[in-house]
């Protein structure tokens, strides 16, 4: 099963009976897959107008009960950024897959690229932070996609999974679990009496119930700054309320959050910093530098947003160098840059997009480190 | 003066319609939003159906707003995104009533996408469109349905763009039902939002409706009740009429009534038809089988029936007793007003087009409820329309005396 499928079945298995989207290369595969698939599992799928109507169905389907998903890549994406930002406003637990292809603009369609890192988190406009996790196989995008439905409940905000074109068009073996064996965090709908009823609790916590249509509370959402009623209130005073609870259920779950993969770093000289296919790539370098007798460890972030800053953190200033490849001018080199606040080199191993690295390249970058 | 508002947000007949705790709301004086959305609560009422089951979808600007004043389950969207939210509510739940309650800005500007591909699947939503021609919010911009040579903030020498006329749009793009109404009136737009509520498919009412901060004051045009007044002189009912010519001039002839009503399938219903020809009896949708499901909507449309008769019979027991307080102050014994059906309107009004009619119609609105008296006369030589609108709203209170005098004018009617 390739990639796009395997998204397909990890929604499926997830509980989503929702699906809404609009065909864009090299993303179109998922959107089949859920299209044939629903009529067997009792789900819905409905191919929308635009990338703009899809995010907004979700939305709506979300607050009528069900668990919902889209698929597109970066054109579409960018379409889909302001209705994400309502999504993160009104507290909608939603799931969008992102299966990068080279850009800008429409770029190279059928290649594979990392280039919407910055955008997954940074696309809409205003503060929220968001949930972005990032798969580097099939098996992954299905296991991912049942945990981003997992946390976009939990945490009400809607989850992007970054996968691209490479790993959306790579087939492997993907073992699908029985039903039983796989962890699924249910809708949990609100139920007890009216006057309680709130659509929002600003506490920067996770776990809070929805409301949905439909069960009788008259529920109010907007995207303007709003009360725990759903309200419009429009004052300084409330957006810090409403933008800091945005941040911070977020923010400080981190831990509970992030999930990375390590390989050796403990004790390591050199650290390579890869997620995706690119972390693959990364695994060739890595093993023929060890060969070498360069301490290499490797850590590979499956989540991506939040940012594992406590881990570079830590890292920083006992490792030389933080190696970082991806396949974008250099984006979340950035981040990690940032974490390792000067106490350990940090070498960004780029590429424009449209192929994956080259593991000579990256070696090459590791063995620079390393002298 | 507190407790007075307190009072009138518990003892408004439209508390449990309307959030009388986000009361007063944002619209202007003169403005035809609040005409609207009391219409559209007495609708709401009067069809019986449950308000549980009912979402209100909005999207951005002023009529955007009406989300958040319903007192139902209701949502307030991003500019142009109200139907794809609505789409999304009503195939994630199908037992939901799905209302979209938006400008022509929203619906047919940034949204237009939406609009024509929500008719063009037959959708099941009710849209309902306050078209004021202007993008109010936002102070006043030329709107897709701006009539030519109408003055905008971004059109200051004139609008030199061609604008949409909504109902051929929504025709052509494939809606099943489609009416327009302008703000005066109120009980048609009741009518036609029930109606609406009643029936399967995308239905889309389209209300003409003054923005007096803007769009009347930048034209010269006057205040809300100028408009009024010349709704009732510029409006030609016509049931039926081909949408091809609806088109709206600066200031011409407007034409309304109930343009197209067909059954054809709707979307959820082509799903199951093409799902049950795969799946077989087995077929479900969330855990449903089509019988299951029709069993239920056949179960509800019952409940619905009977919730309608019983306030259509309150309502007739309360009309008896004002008629009948009313009908001596007049000379002679009102004729009844004439009830023809969509399809015979048009003809029972060329008939009379040779015979004089006088008419008088009372609006009278007090806080949150319309009642509209009507009553219909036949006399000699010449058509004479008397209305008195009257309306006392939280924060505005409006009077009007209009009247009204022609000779030719064959279409001339309060109601249909």
């Amino acid at each position: 099963m390739d990639g796009d499928h395997a998204l397909a079945e990890g929604a499926l298995a997830a509980g989503c009976r929702f699906f809404a989207g609009y065909p864009i290369t090299p993303s179109t595969e998922t959107a089949e897959r859920f299209a044939e698939r629903a009529p067997e599992v009792g789900a819905l799928f409905i191919q929308m107008e635009d990338e703009l109507a899809s995010i907004a169905a979700l939305i709506g389907a979300a607050w009528a009960g069900q668990k919902c998903m889209t698929v597109t890549c970066g054109p579409g994406f960018s379409l889909m950024t302001e209705n994400i930002g309502l999504a993160a406003m009104t507290e909608t637990p939603l799931v969008i897959a992102n299966v990068q292809r080279g850009g800008p603009s429409t770029g190279l369609p059928t290649l594979t690229a990392q280039q919407d890192m910055m955008q997954a988190k940074y696309g809409p406009h205003g503060d929220n932070a968001m949930i972005a996790l990032c798969p580097d196989s099939p098996q992954e995008c299905f296991d991912l996609t049942v945990e981003a439905f997992n946390l976009s409940e939990f945490y009400r905000v809607p989850v992007i999974i970054l996968t691209d074109e490479t790993v959306g068009h790579m087939h492997e073996k993907v073992v699908i679990p029985p039903a039983d064996q796989i962890k699924v965090v249910p809708r949990n709908n609100y139920s007890g009496p009216k006057e309680d009823c709130r659509p929002y609790k600003f506490d920067s916590k996770g776990g809070h119930p929805m409301v949905r249509a439909g069960d009788g509370y008259n529920f109010h959402i907007t995207g303007l700054v709003h009360n725990e009623m759903g309200y419009p209130v429009m004052t300084a005073d409330q957006g810090k309320i409403v933008v800091t609870h945005l941040m911070e259920k977020i923010n400080s779950n981190a831990d509970d959050i992030i999930r990375l993969e390590e390989d050796q770093v403990e004790g390591a000289d050199i650290v390579v910093v890869s997620y995706g296919i690119t972390s693959r790539i990364a695994v060739k370098a890595i093993q023929d530098a060890r060969k070498e007798g360069i301490k290499v460890g490797s850590l590979r972030l499956i989540t991506i947003w939040p940012f594992c800053e406590k881990r570079i953190s830590e890292l920083s200033g006992k490792v030389k160098a933080f190696v970082v490849p991806e396949i974008n001018y250099g984006q979340m080199v950035r981040e990690v840059e940032r974490c390792a606040h000067g106490r350990s080199e940090v070498i960004s191993v780029n590429h424009c997009g449209g192929a994956v690295h080259d593991p000579e390249v990256i070696l090459d970058a590791i063995r620079k480190a390393n002298k | 003066m507190s407790t007075d508002i307190k009072k009138f947000k518990s003892e408004s007949p439209m508390s449990g319609v309307l959030r009388m705790d986000r009361m007063p709301h944002i619209w202007c004086p003169g403005c035809g939003i609040g005409s609207e959305v009391n219409a559209f609560a007495e609708a709401v009422k009067r069809s019986g159906i449950d308000p549980k089951k009912l979402v209100v979808v909005s999207g951005i600007g002023c009529t955007g707003r009406v989300a958040g004043y319903v007192d139902f389950d209701s949502i307030h969207t991003t500019h142009g995104r109200a139907i794809p939210v609505a789409t999304g509510v009503k195939l994630a739940n199908p037992e939901l009533t799905v209302v979209v309650f938006s400008g022509e800005g929203d619906l047919t500007g940034i949204g237009g996408n939406h609009l024509i591909h929500a008719a063009r699947r037959n959708m099941d939503l009710i849209v309902i469109c306050n078209n004021n021609f202007t993008y109010g919010m936002t102070g006043g911009q030329v709107t897709p349905t701006t009539p030519s040579t109408a003055i905008a903030s971004t059109t200051p020498y004139g609008n030199y763009e061609y604008p949409f006329s909504l109902p051929f749009l929504v025709d052509a793009a494939g809606g099943t039902y489609i009416a327009r109404w302008t703000s005066m009136h109120a009980r048609n737009v009741t009518q036609s939002i029930e109606e609406a509520l009643q029936r399967k498919g995308f239905s889309f009412i389209e209300i003409i409706s003054p923005c007096t901060t803007l769009y009347l004051r930048r034209n010269r045009l006057g205040d809300g009740v100028d408009m009024l007044q010349d709704y009732q002189e510029k409006t030609i009912l016509k049931h039926g009429a081909d949408t091809r010519e609806t088109a709206i001039d600066f200031q011409g002839k407007i034409v309304i009534g109930k343009f197209v009503d067909k059954d054809k399938p709707t979307y959820l219903e082509a799903v199951d038809k093409c799902c049950i020809k795969l799946v077989g009896d087995d077929y479900q949708l969330y855990g449903k089988t089509i019988p299951e499901r029709e069993a239920e909507a056949k179960a509800e449309k019952e409940r619905v029936a009977a919730r309608r008769a019983a306030v259509l019979a309150t309502e007739e027991k309360k009309a008896v007793t004002k008629v009948s307080a009313k009908i001596p102050v007049k000379k002679a014994p009102a004729k009844v007003t004439k009830k023809a059906k969509p399809k015979t309107a048009i003809k029972a009004v060329a008939k009379k087009a040779t015979a004089k009619t006088t008419v008088k119609a009372v609006a009278k609105k007090v806080a949150a409820k319309t009642t509209v008296k009507a009553v219909a006369k036949k006399a000699a030589a010449k058509t004479t329309v008397k209305a008195v609108a009257k309306k006392v709203a939280p924060k505005t209170s409006v009077k009007a005396v209009a009247k009204k005098a022609t000779a030719k004018a064959p279409v001339k009617k309060t109601r249909k």
